[in-house]
């Protein structure tokens, strides 16, 4: 039934492909030198105080490894989610769980990249 | 009614209740219910960050909490579900390149990974205590 150019797509009816698997495991690469980055980071900053802190995540690269971190897990996490409400969740309570998991990824990321961008640019 | 009857019939496919448990499976299952626990830990990295960035009142209040026993056990657990995680992956790293898929590789990486995740874990937070001078 697929015309010669669905042949050469290979994407199927559904017209996509495998940018979910794709995407979950660029980001799992790019998550692992950041979180252990983040685990090197808390641990040498545990009790320090407000300030020592502050000027810590306030430096541009560490920001830019924070941010990126923030992007990439969000990321990675709601592809993860999607995969188990997939699995386990069915009918109209589906589109909740999607909704839920969409605003959950957002809502953390965003919540994350405020507090960064406010913490490095001092406000 | 012959589709009723069809249905009734139809062999379902076996499932987690059937299969004796192995140590492959239960490592695909850790791997899952660790990725969804750290959807709940990525709410206490946003908690710490907006804390930092609200001033050394929030940080205050944040830091008691992290400090305290339910603090200090939650990101225990938190942080090997991470590394746990995180070895988990690699492993399936390694698998989408084709290696690693025979029976005995398969086993080797679901025991390195359960070792793996405990030893660092637990290395991790003795760094960290040592860090703060406890010992």
């Amino acid at each position: 039934m697929a015309t010669p150019l669905g042949k050469v797509r290979g994407l199927g009816a559904a017209h996509r492909g495998t940018e979910a698997f794709w995407r979950q495991r660029m980001t799992a690469v790019a998550n692992i030198p950041l979180l252990i980055f983040l685990i090197l980071s808390i641990v040498t900053h545990i009790g320090a105080p407000y300030a020592e802190v502050k000027a810590y995540l306030a430096q541009p690269l560490v920001a830019l490894a924070l941010l990126a971190l923030v992007v990439s897990a969000a990321i990675h996490m709601r592809i993860g989610l999607m995969e188990i409400i997939a699995d386990y969740v069915h009918g109209g309570a589906k589109v909740i769980a999607v909704l839920l998991a969409t605003f959950f990824a957002a809502g953390v990321a965003l919540a994350s990249f405020v507090a960064i961008l406010k913490i490095s640019l001092g406000y | 009614m012959g589709n009723a009857k069809l249905r009734a019939e139809r062999p379902l496919s076996p499932h987690l209740q059937i299969y004796r448990p192995m140590l492959t499976m239960m490592m695909s299952i850790a791997h899952r219910i660790s990725g969804a626990a750290l959807a709940i830990g990525f709410i206490l990295l946003a908690w710490w960050l907006l804390a930092i960035s609200l001033g050394p009142e929030p940080y205050a209040q944040v830091s008691s909490f992290f400090g305290s026993l339910v603090g200090r056990t939650l990101l225990f657990l938190f942080s090997w579900a991470l590394i746990h995680h995180m070895l988990g992956g690699i492993r399936h790293l390694i698998w989408d390149t084709g290696h690693g898929l025979d029976k005995v590789s398969i086993e080797i990486f679901a025991w390195a990974t359960i070792i793996g995740s405990t030893t660092l874990t637990i290395l991790l937070w003795l760094v960290g205590y040592w860090l703060k001078g406890a010992f």
